[in-house]
């Protein structure tokens, strides 16, 4: 007698087999991102970055700074609705290794790691639920900004296009939060190495204001920011005011391409990364 | 011929100062429950982590159904069940969606994870909290849960690490009749525990480990004849060291002195007419004695033995107290 069926129990063991090819982490990776939904419907104070604050920045920009910043062939309001949509995002994304960084410090992670499932399903779930309240995010900038007047100029598809750049960005920049969130002792110092990170690039961009004004060497810093080609591209697919398009830069002269390619640059950069580092996290 | 199921040779792990295995040896037989007793610290979690594929030896081998852990960890997560001293539950999730969860993961399909959640909620007495969220449960709902998730693709071989500490004798015996129940099934058991009653109760061979290492592989009821020495316990009027150093002449090892001197604790070896002579050594040393007791060991008696009376953080009975009443003073030991 093999060690194997002796040590089945008896009755009928329900088939637990791997699965075949791609099907199996697919499946794993749904469950996860369930999950993750689930905590996200629990305690949806911690949705208010994505619901609350687009309401409230595109307001206050609006209203506050629209009149003080002199947009050329444009208003100010139509100008930084892509700025919008790229801060609240940008600043979202960080939340994402925040919840990572909790996960590691419950029970639950050993739990998951000693079930026959794909590991990565953790890392991978956890930033398409994410994914998911980003979309959330984008719809309530939309209709805030429609509310307090903004127009787009363009095509519904050239319009959904300029939303997919911005949102195809964040969930690249979710995997860097990963990475800062495997990289953190605890969930707090994930959320404040986590504000360094996306502070400065989300400020040093034409996001809120154009970059024509910023000293030499901020501009130059601003027009290569990823964060200015999103947000310029997004301007230019919503046929909105887009004074970046005046700079030589190459990301300002080609800002579709060019968000798109910082994008997969990011993604294709971090997302092994951070499977390395979580490998590296959950080995002892 | 017959492997054992769970098989474990010379395995050493160190986690930076402390040396948690250092150098451990055992076996399961198919169907078996073994106990791994042991103070707080002794290595029995590090053993379990390394045989459900969460820890990496640093030498030695491990096996679980004759499959190495280190080289085949995916082959291994497929037969095993877990339930880990810390739960291993997610706190957001109702206990229902805990159970399909760890299903799902483990390869079920969803309908046949639910029906099997149904099943194992009923079994645990958790069908009228199945659908709260595990946050709000206590902490025996939480420990039953995390034994039901470890059962929910019906593992070959389970790995329950301390799953009744900290509950109430009510929830403690559903856990060990849960147990009881799986190795009728056939299930290969390794269970950690601090409660010598609850090894007695349940394994067919008790391995106690101490610092990294065997102390005692055997079954309960060898262990206890193993300790041939009867037990003396003396209560003095008042602490005294002539009684000390009295029952210490008789006593077969060290002289375990607690309450403040007043109570004396040794084995002894038990010869005909031991009281009488106690007693009377006692009174020609001029001591005033409360009481005399001597009885056969209990498996109490021989884990102090074994892992010479110290006993990690606090016993399970009486945390605080226990710790200094088991652990006697260096000074004045005979």
């Amino acid at each position: 007698m093999t060690a194997a069926t002796s040590a089945a129990p008896a009755g009928a063991a329900p088939s637990r087999e791997p699965g075949t090819g791609i099907a199996r982490p697919i499946r794993d990776v749904w469950a996860m991102t369930r999950r993750n939904l689930v905590h996200i419907s629990r305690e949806p104070t911690q949705l208010s970055d994505v619901t609350v604050q687009p309401v409230l920045f595109t307001a206050l920009f609006v209203y506050i700074f629209g009149g003080g910043i002199p947009i050329p062939h444009g208003a100010y309001k139509d100008f930084v609705l892509a700025g919008m949509l790229s801060l609240n995002l940008v600043t979202s994304t960080m939340g994402t290794g925040v919840g990572l960084s909790s996960d590691l410090h419950e029970g639950i992670i050993n739990r998951f790691r000693a079930l026959p499932m794909w590991r990565a399903s953790v890392l991978v779930g956890r930033s398409l639920a994410d994914l998911a309240t980003f979309f959330l995010c984008a719809l309530i900038v939309g209709l805030t900004g429609l509310v307090v007047g903004w127009r787009p100029d363009a095509g519904l598809g050239s319009i959904v296009g300029g939303f997919a750049l911005v949102l195809f960005f964040a969930y690249s920049l979710t995997w860097i939060a990963m990475c800062v969130g495997l990289n953190s002792k605890s969930p707090e110092s994930a959320a404040s190495v986590g504000f360094i990170v996306v502070f400065p690039l989300a400020i040093v961009s034409n996001a809120m204001i154009p970059t024509q004004h910023m000293p030499g060497w901020l501009r130059v810093v601003a027009d290569w920011n990823p964060v200015s080609a999103v947000t310029a591209g997004a301007r230019q697919l919503w046929g909105n005011p887009n004074p970046s398009a005046a700079i030589s830069a190459w990301p300002m002269q080609h800002p579709v391409l060019a968000g798109a390619a910082w994008s997969a640059f990011i993604l294709a950069v971090a997302a092994p990364f951070a499977a390395w580092l979580f490998r590296r996290r959950t080995t002892e | 011929m017959s492997r054992d199921v769970i098989e474990v040779e010379a395995l050493t792990k160190r986690y930076g100062e402390t040396q948690a295995l250092a150098g451990v040896d055992f076996s399961v037989p198919a169907g078996k429950l073994l106990g791994l007793l042991g103070p707080n610290g002794a290595g029995k979690t590090t053993a379990v982590r390394v045989l459900t594929t969460l820890a990496l030896p640093d030498s030695g081998r491990a096996a679980v159904a004759g499959i190495d852990v280190v080289r085949h960890p995916a082959q291994v997560r497929r037969r095993i069940g877990m339930a880990a001293q810390d739960a291993t539950l997610d706190r957001l999730l109702t206990g229902r969606q805990n159970l399909v969860l760890v299903g799902e993961l483990s390869g079920m399909g969803r309908r046949l994870a639910r029906a099997r959640a149904r099943e194992l909620l009923g079994q645990f007495e958790l069908t009228g909290a199945a659908d709260r969220v595990v946050n709000g449960y206590s902490g025996g709902m939480r420990r039953r849960l995390d034994v039901a998730a470890s059962l929910m693709a019906r593992p070959p071989v389970l790995f329950l690490d301390e799953p009744t500490t900290g509950l109430d004798p009510a929830s403690r015996q559903r856990v060990w009749e849960a147990v009881r129940r799986l190795l009728a099934e056939g299930v290969t058991v390794l269970l950690t525990t601090q409660y010598l009653e609850e090894a007695d109760a349940l394994a067919d061979r008790i391995v106690v480990i101490d610092r990294g290492r065997v102390v005692a592989d055997d079954t309960p009821q060898g262990l206890k004849e193993a300790s041939r020495d009867a037990r003396l316990e003396v209560t003095l009027t008042a602490p005294s060291p002539d009684a000390v150093a009295t029952v210490a002449r008789l006593a077969s090892g060290a002289v375990e002195v607690s309450d403040g001197g007043r109570r004396l604790g040794a084995g002894v070896d038990p010869v005909p007419g031991l009281a009488t002579s106690i007693v009377r050594a006692l009174d020609r040393a001029g001591v005033v004695v409360d009481n005399v007791e001597v009885r056969q060991p209990s498996l109490d008696d021989v884990f102090f033995a074994l892992t010479g009376g110290h006993l990690g953080d606090g016993t399970p009975d009486e945390p605080g107290s226990g710790h200094r009443a088991g652990q006697a003073p260096e000074g004045v030991r005979a």
